[in-house]
């Protein structure tokens, strides 16, 4: 969970103050927690999700499992949403022809950062969050991303214990790519929705 | 505890303001949605957040229509609520 609407400086210091408490308290040494987000934020990167996403266009029986349930899915390519810290649980959406999909958070900021790396500042923007849900073809197009009108668009509000992520479409002409050529081609707006691919 | 909803079933969220923090988010609140899935359970934040004790219970994925949200749009947002937030409203088919 990210900001309440509180400032961001008042969150930081009640973190600092609780970190300062557990250390006082012999419940965490003063590097255990450093190093324990480094270890994570290091394995954090969109290049997880795009690894998910080219598997997916490429192997349909990964597809269906990723989509199905995507935390027994994740191990076959080595991954988790826990990177150390707590498992959650991932639910993978899928865009089609006719149907979009866009995450956001609207309460906070919650996030795949196992699989996404850390959040764009703009996600957790109030900006982003207010509109994306009221007006999300409108959002779309701020990003540049003009959506045929007859394309249904979801929006997923995260807003309890799952953390969502989008399949992009596999874009045309991509046939000859391999695994690791589609994987590039994926962007972290794309898994967030705000990009085609 | 078992599963009081599922998929498929119509349900109505709380229309309360509660002083407490909550989960469902005001635009939510008193809206008309449709059950996809459970995704799991998990303890009450409401109850958490005030030190109460708070058993896990089911949450859904609910989708409602914008327009029954905003009074307009003609997407879909999808939220994850927890059951103290719902109550049935209808059940179609067999069962």
């Amino acid at each position: 969970m990210g900001d309440h609407g509180g400032p961001a400086h008042g969150l930081a210091a009640r973190v600092r103050r609780v970190e300062a408490l557990l250390e006082r308290r012999g419940l965490v040494g003063a590097a255990e927690l450093d190093r324990a987000l480094e270890a994570y934020l290091a394995r954090a990167t969109p290049a997880n999700g795009a690894r998910l996403v080219a598997r997916a266009w490429l192997d349909e029986g990964f597809r269906s499992r990723l989509l199905a349930d995507a935390g027994a899915a994740l191990p076959e390519l080595g991954l988790s949403t826990g990177g150390g810290i707590a498992e959650q649980r991932l639910k993978v959406v899928a865009n089609t022809e006719d149907t979009h999909n866009v995450i956001v958070c609207t309460l906070c900021s919650c996030y795949p950062v196992a699989l996404l790396g850390p959040s764009p500042t703009w996600y957790k923007s109030e900006s982003y969050r207010s509109r994306v849900v009221r007006d999300p073809r409108g959002v779309l197009r701020e990003f540049g991303f003009a959506l045929d009108q007859d394309v249904e668009i979801t929006v997923w509000d995260a807003t309890a214990e799952s953390r969502y992520m989008v399949l992009p479409r596999r874009p045309a002409g991509t046939g000859d790519l391999g695994e690791a050529g589609l994987a590039a081609l994926v962007t972290r707006n794309g898994l967030i929705g705000v990009a085609p691919v | 505890m078992a599963e009081r909803f599922r998929p498929g079933d119509r349900v109505l969220t709380s229309p309360a303001d509660p002083a407490h923090h909550t989960r469902l988010p005001r635009y939510a609140r008193g809206a008309a949605g449709t059950v996809v899935e459970v995704e799991g359970r998990y303890p009450l934040p409401d109850d958490r957040s005030r030190g109460l004790p708070a058993e896990a219970e089911p949450v859904y994925a609910v989708r409602f229509p914008a327009a029954g949200l905003f009074g307009a749009g003609d997407h879909q947002v999808v939220l994850a609520l927890w059951e103290s937030y719902l109550r049935l409203e209808g059940r179609s088919g067999r069962g």
